[in-house]
């Protein structure tokens, strides 16, 4: 399993309800329900992926978080985990504000945009950027709403929302982040996972 | 010999008030079986057929030697699998394949009921067959599934009775029937009212049948069941057996001769006042109802996990009605399953070789069963 997933799988206590937003093929939930909880679900829009994790034995509702998040009652999970998908949104305010709603706790992670490979990338060859993490084209890419590290903590300050823990991966290294060494961070870093709270 | 003769039936004596108020006891109930009941008694699916369906869903059927219905769901290591699953299926009340129905004999008068039937409900069908529970002596259901008005039954089962089943498959249908559906139905009750030997729904007495008005229900409503992309896919605008239009009103084009054929074969199996009453039961599903409009209320108590399923061409049933339900047990943090998939069969889709569908069946109730 990737070291992002074991980051989000060691701030989840056990027994507890969790909402996997974009559950892809069920990895990580998989994960969670054989060791934290039983009570997981997950809301994932594809098809195929959706198959993947009813073989896989896990609860999942095929749909568009954009619109399918609503029906989730509020207060009803005390985690929701949103991985690598907030960029793809058309309103991403909207779906972070539905997490907040649905989960006492939501864990969100990024791909980082102002991470230094990404700027050097821009900044030299002068095209959008496409590395390991961001590996699709312009005209490809499922991304509609890049952000950096410090975007997405200047949202989170500029919202009020309750943001209790920052950690940053590089290379399979975990490292927190903190407001004397944010502007390190959202350059040294490939992926920011943020722990958040009304 | 009648030709219902050699099929199972338990004459059930518990009385049941149907929703009209009317009293039925000793009324029979036909079924069928398929696998074995394990000893645990945990092993014991029971399948509700559709609109025009009947308790032979796999296998062969005895009265029409046709496959049964749901045949690519049921079977030796199909998606409801015969090797490890005991699968029950049984008639609804008001049907015509032995089950009591407007075609039974009413034993006072020795001729057949007819339109003296009570008017059921799907509420009413689910509480007949909560009956072959005790017949087997199953405690719980590990599954109860079904499509279209199957599905629906589903629901009002789990609804009814909210722990007799481990796990439900609700598949393509709806908790509450569209007027769009009602009008399809009204469409075909009126084409059989409207054939010369309905006689009011007494033509049994007369020995007679109003096949034409039945076979038109059927043209009508099969078109309901496909899409329009499947049909244009098959049809187009092939032409029967002929270079060119004739002119006429004879059946010139593939589509035509196909519907008078589905037409044509149906009248010989089914019951033409059987089609008003079970349509009726239809039309009249709403389970929301009776709980202030409120789905979520309807499960309240329930512990069944579900796992609904649509098909992305169905307009009869479609995904935002399947989804309605969805919502609504999500609302009570059911443990709630979803899946659409993709098809242009239409409605139909769930009678058909799908593997998508079988696939996540399958893994479903197996997942489940161990568990």
């Amino acid at each position: 399993m990737k070291e992002e997933f074991k980051i989000i799988a060691s701030s989840i206590q056990k027994n507890k309800s969790v909402l996997d937003v974009g559950c892809g093929d069920g990895e990580l939930m998989k994960f969670i329900y054989e060791n934290l909880s039983e009570k997981i679900r997950g809301l994932e829009i594809s098809k195929e992926n959706v198959q993947k994790c009813i073989q896989k034995g896990l609860t999942v509702i095929e749909g568009n978080a954009e619109i399918d998040l609503q029906q989730f009652p509020s207060n009803s999970f005390d985690y929701v985990i949103l991985s690598q998908t907030l960029q793809a949104f058309l309103y991403p305010e909207k779906v972070i504000s539905d997490l907040l709603r649905i989960g006492k706790t939501s864990i969100v992670t990024i791909p980082n945009f102002g991470f230094w490979k990404v700027r050097l990338n821009l900044l030299f060859s002068g095209t959008m950027p496409v590395t390991k993490t961001l590996p699709n084209e312009w005209y490809n890419t499922p991304n509609l709403h890049m952000c950096s590290i410090k975007d997405f903590v200047n949202f989170c300050n500029k919202r009020k929302i309750n943001l209790f823990k920052s950690l940053a991966l590089t290379n399979n290294k975990v490292s927190s982040i903190n407001k004397f060494n944010l502007n390190l961070k959202n350059l040294t870093s490939e992926l920011g996972i943020f722990l958040i709270e009304k | 010999m009648n030709k219902f003769d050699n099929i199972k039936k338990i004459i059930i004596n518990k009385s049941l008030k149907l929703d009209c108020g009317v009293t039925i006891s000793n009324y029979p109930l036909a079924y069928e079986t398929y696998g074995n009941l394990n000893q645990n008694k945990d092993n014991a699916i029971m399948v509700f057929h559709a609109l025009t369906g009947d308790q032979f869903a796999s296998g062969k059927n005895p009265v029409t030697s046709k496959d049964g219905w749901w045949s690519y769901v049921i079977g030796p290591d199909k998606a409801l699998d015969t090797n490890k699953y005991f699968i029950i299926c049984a008639n609804v009340i008001g049907g015509c394949m032995g089950s009591y129905g407007p075609s039974s004999v009413d034993e006072k008068s020795g001729k057949k009921i007819g339109i003296n039937f009570p008017v059921i409900t799907i509420n009413d069908m689910v509480n007949a067959q909560i009956n072959l529970l005790d017949h087997f002596n199953i405690k719980k259901l590990l599954c109860v599934t079904g499509g279209s008005m199957g599905g629906m039954q589903v629901l009002q089962f789990v609804a009814s009775y909210p722990d007799k089943s481990k796990i439900a498959i609700p598949i393509a249908c709806s908790a509450s029937h569209s007027a769009q559906n009602i009008a399809f139905n009204e469409l075909g009750r009126q084409a059989i009212m409207a054939d010369e030997n309905w006689k009011n729904g007494n033509y049994e007495l007369e020995n007679i049948s109003p096949s034409k008005g039945l076979s038109v229900a059927r043209m009508a409503a099969h078109i309901t069941y496909l899409s329009k992309k499947g049909l244009q896919e098959k049809f187009g605008r092939k032409l029967q057996e002929r270079d060119k239009i004739k002119f006429g009103f004879d059946a010139d084009f593939q589509i035509e001769s196909y519907l008078r054929y589905q037409g044509s074969i149906f009248v010989d199996r089914f019951d033409a006042n059987s089609y008003l009453y079970i349509t009726r039961a239809m039309d009249y599903f709403d389970l929301a109802k009776n709980f202030d409009g409120n789905l979520s209320k309807v499960f309240k108590n329930s512990k069944t996990k579900f796992l609904i399923i649509s098909f992305t061409s169905d307009w009869l049933y479609p995904t935002a009605e399947n989804r309605e339900i969805v919502i609504a047990l999500n609302a009570l943090n059911a443990d709630v399953g979803f899946l659409e998939v993709k098809s242009d069969k239409g409605h139909d889709s769930f009678l058909l070789d799908i593997p998508d569908f079988l696939n996540a069946m399958k893994n479903f109730v197996d997942n489940s069963h161990k568990k």
